[in-house]
């Protein structure tokens, strides 16, 4: 779908005001950023993560009392999907000394390390290994990697602001410190990052960076050191063993309290089998498929949150869930492309956000919350300079024809070929049309308790990626997470493997501990017929559903 | 969630209500006809005949390759492919999603190779069998010359076969058409591997970094962060100099206590 008439007709008004603000940006005469006291009231007033009755309390649990999101707490008050009591947890189908639960790149890096580390691994994933948000990550990687002008200390101020002040300072610290030893792993496993001529990594700023520390590979970063790692994990068949299309629906510990593998649900086959692993590791990822909020999202087929579920049901706390990221920049036009990641890079580049009017509104680079609550802010009635789409909704425009005029015709297309060629797909050129932008649901900034050694509260669990809660604090910043996973997946699959060494399993298998949480739902009042963890959302069509007179859904699932 | 929202018409990406009026056109999923929504792509589409995806949907947004579709026009001998999440279906489309190819994926070690033609010629051998039909990149999704990399390869540039695939999001479409029954994307990663690790010039910024961390050169500078009560953290992260957005590779900082 081309832009339609009305469309054309204000693009015709960014392009008026588009050679001034040029001039500015060459300049560097950026738009005023919020002081920081301003960006709370902004917050407070517009951001989708205070406004009312958008939370409720946990009634069970190791949390209980915790106020987060419906659509989360709705996962966490819910019947497991299977009855204890029907599975035979003396069948072991798969014994390993390290389960991998999640092929996204904490997944993966983790089954690395641990292989590495002399670990026999089994990595077990939902759909194919590498669908996950990982894969879909274009931005970049941060890390303090430019002598004379970065280091770790800059970049640990800068993710602590974003992060509201109050991230794990432990986990920030190890984050900023392994980041460029992280860069170098991945460029010694052959991942093609962008370079200068000499070799230097090319950087850009992000949301919130001081310094220049977003390192990148074209706009397909995710992507890249995706492929790579799983190219490399399965370059190592004899010590890793990948299992698709097996989703975990339940830890399994023993009866003395340790964590000793998971059941699984094979999605084509539709049978459960048992893994039972010296020590595990879940890097499950994200929850953008819940649509918390309604909001369109920018996550993989697959990102429903389970590990949240599974991890909770077995005693692990949950920290900093109350917010959720909204990435500013997702697509609202075409249609096709709703919901989208319209990387932050494009501001990173140059391009200005503007209103109806064509006028700017917002320093482009605040960070993610402060910068989405501005944009929602332009588009309510409030303010009212939202652009109208043809579906009803309203966004702002992305200028990014102004990167072509600062920095050479061509590099749109040379910087960011993916969305180039996807919005050539629907004969938009945004090397000469702006892109229509508003926040999407993109990042679950919270999740499972780890500390700086991953390890989670039950002995034998550990925890990285987008799963766990704490390093990024209240709100994450772009190009942290695909180092966030990296680094701590990395961190899991080397102290898994040492767990495994030293600890072995003792006493019996047992699920008591859905039994318990069943129990505590009970005692809680929660009458429900929820099922967790969800797997897929439900997109099918219900006008077809009511015509399906013999099929059972469980949730979601068919 | 699931039993509350049960019922409710989400258009996929958003879970909004969907509204308005549709213009519904007929499309065949695997010979069976279904009337659906214009504006849909092929994915969504499915889902709306009735279909709940398990294989050939991962990312819905063009990169993971998990959606490849051919698809047949009536009006045409033609098969044309696509990615589903990236195609809007068109009145009377044939199609059929492959979304697992057995393309041949060899088993190295990365750090035995040495970045040449021949370690690529001995990994995948079937390159030279290449008829030069160029059916692959009439194929790709993502407008990549495949057969101008697989010509690359032949010619032993590791260096070009890298920098053509780049955009390959590995869906496996050019090889289910190849007559020569190539791995093209799989012998693609590994010259970018290769190129990554071997011919592009290393970061050497990167590994004196890594050198001054392993000598503990940024422990103290970050312990006074870790204790500093919030106040003075603020105060820190207000005052801290912005690098210019347009500067250069080579700016520095007024403040060079801490890099
Ligand atoms: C569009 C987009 C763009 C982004 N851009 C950037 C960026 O530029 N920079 C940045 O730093 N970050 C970015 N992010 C964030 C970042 O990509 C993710 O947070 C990160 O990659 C998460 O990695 P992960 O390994 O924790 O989870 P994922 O990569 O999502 O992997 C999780 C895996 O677990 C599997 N899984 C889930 N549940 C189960 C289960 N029950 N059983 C078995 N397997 C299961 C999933 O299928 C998936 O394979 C982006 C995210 C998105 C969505
Ligand atoms: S080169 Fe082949 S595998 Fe890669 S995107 Fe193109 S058709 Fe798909
Ligand atoms: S389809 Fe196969 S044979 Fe034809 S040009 Fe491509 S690689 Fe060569
Ligand atoms: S679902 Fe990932 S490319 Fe289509």
């Amino acid at each position: 779908m081309p832009y339609t008439a009305e469309l054309k007709k204000l693009i015709k008004i960014v392009e008026k005001t588009r050679p001034a603000r040029v001039e500015r940006k060459k300049k560097g005469q950026e738009f005023p950023t919020i002081p920081l006291d301003e960006r709370e009231k902004i917050l407070k007033k517009y951001h989708p993560d205070f406004k009312s009755g958008s939370r409720r309390k946990i009634r069970v649990g190791p949390n209980k009392g915790y106020a987060i999101s419906h659509e989360v707490v709705d996962i966490l008050e819910a019947r497991s999907r299977v009855d204890p009591n029907k599975i035979d947890l003396s069948r072991v189908d798969y014994q390993t000394d390290i389960l991998i639960i999640g092929g996204g790149g904490a997944g993966a890096a983790a089954a690395l390390l641990a292989q590495q580390h002399g670990a026999k691994v089994l990595l077990a994933t939902k759909l194919r290994l590498g669908d996950a948000n990982t894969m879909m990550a274009e931005g970049g990687i941060q890390a303090a990697t430019k002598r004379g002008k970065d280091s770790p200390y800059y970049h640990y101020l800068d993710v602590m602001g974003g992060g509201h002040f109050v991230n794990d300072p432990k986990l920030v610290k190890t984050l900023v410190l392994e980041a460029p030893k992280v860069m170098g792993w991945l460029e010694d496993l052959g991942a093609m990052f962008s370079k200068l001529p000499d070799g230097t990594l090319k950087t850009m700023h992000g949301g919130g960076t001081s310094r220049k520390r977003m390192h990148y590979a074209g706009d397909i970063t995710g992507a890249e050191i995706m492929r790579t790692l799983r190219d490399e994990v399965k370059n190592r068949p004899t010590d890793i063993k990948v299992l698709e299309f097996s989703t975990a629906i339940e830890l399994i510990l023993t009866d003395q309290g340790q964590c000793a593998g998971a059941l699984f649900y094979n999605l084509e086959t539709e049978e459960y089998f048992v893994v039972k692993a010296k020590a595990t590791v879940l890097a499950t990822g994200g929850s953008g498929r819940l649509h918390i909020q309604d909001f369109m999202t920018t996550n993989h087929y697959g990102a429903t949150g389970d590990g949240l579920v599974l991890g909770y049901r077995a005693g692990v706390k949950l920290k900093f869930l109350h917010t959720v990221q909204y990435h500013p920049t997702g697509a609202v036009f075409p249609e096709q492309a709703e919901g989208l990641l319209i990387t932050e890079k494009f501001r990173g580049a140059g391009a200005n956000l503007v209103n109806v009017d064509a006028e700017q509104f917002v320093y482009e680079r605040e960070p993610r919350d402060v910068e989405a609550a501005a944009i929602i802010r332009e588009c309510s009635p409030d303010v009212g300079k939202g652009v109208p789409t043809p579906t009803g909704k309203f966004g702002v425009w992305l200028d990014s024809p102004m990167i072509d005029m600062l920095r050479g015709p061509g590099t749109v297309r040379s910087e960011f070929p993916g969305k180039d060629i996807l919005f050539r797909r629907y004969d938009i050129d945004i090397s000469q049309e702006p892109m229509l932008v508003h926040p999407t649901l993109h990042y679950q900034n919270g999740g499972l308790e780890i500390n700086e050694r991953c390890e989670t509260s039950l002995p034998g669990l550990f925890a990285a990626g987008e799963v766990s809660g704490g390093v990024h604090g209240e709100n994450r910043l772009m190009g942290n997470s695909l180092l966030d996973v990296t680094t701590f997946g990395r961190i899991a699959g080397l102290n898994a493997t040492l767990y495994a060494k030293r600890k072995s399993l003792k006493g019996k298998l047992t699920l008591d501990h859905v039994r318990k949480y069943h129990r505590a739902l009970a005692r809680a009042g929660v009458k429900t017929d929820r099922i967790a963890p969800m797997i897929l959302p439900d997109y099918s069509n219900p006008e077809v559903r009511k015509k399906q007179l013999t099929t059972q859904y469980q949730g979601t699932l068919r | 969630m699931v039993a509350q929202r049960k019922g409710k018409k989400r258009t996929e990406q958003t879970g909004k209500q969907s509204e308005g009026k549709k213009n519904l056109v007929p499309i065949f999923i695997m010979g069976q006809k279904y009337m659906v929504p214009d504006s849909l792509t092929i994915q969504k589409a499915m889902e709306y005949a009735g279909y709940q995806l398990v294989r050939g949907c991962g990312c819905r947004g063009g990169i993971c390759g998990a959606c490849g579709t051919v698809f047949r026009m009536p009006d045409s001998y033609r098969v044309e492919v696509g990615l589903a999440c990236q195609t809007v279906v068109k009145p009377n489309m044939y199609l059929a999603q492959i979304p697992f190819f057995p393309a041949n994926k060899a088993i190295y070690d990365i750090e035995k190779l040495s970045p040449t033609g021949e370690v690529v010629a001995k990994l995948y051998p079937e390159v030279f069998k290449c008829v030069g039909c160029n059916v692959c990149t009439k194929s790709c999704p993502m407008d990549i010359d495949v057969m101008e990399y697989v010509a690359r390869a032949i010619r032993g540039d590791v260096a070009g076969v890298a920098e053509l695939s780049f955009d390959c999001v590995m869906c496996g479409l050019c090889a289910a058409r190849c007559p020569a029954e190539e791995a093209q994307y799989n012998f693609a990663i590994l010259c970018r591997r290769l190129y990554g690790k071997y011919l592009a010039p290393r970061a050497k910024h990167l590994a004196e970094r890594i050198r001054e961390i392993e000598e503990n050169r940024f422990e103290q500078s970050l312990q006074t962060l870790m204790d500093a009560d919030e106040k003075t953290l603020k105060e820190l992260y207000k005052q801290r100099e912005i690098e210019p957005i347009m500067a250069e590779e080579d700016w520095t900082p007024e403040d060079n206590s801490f890099v």
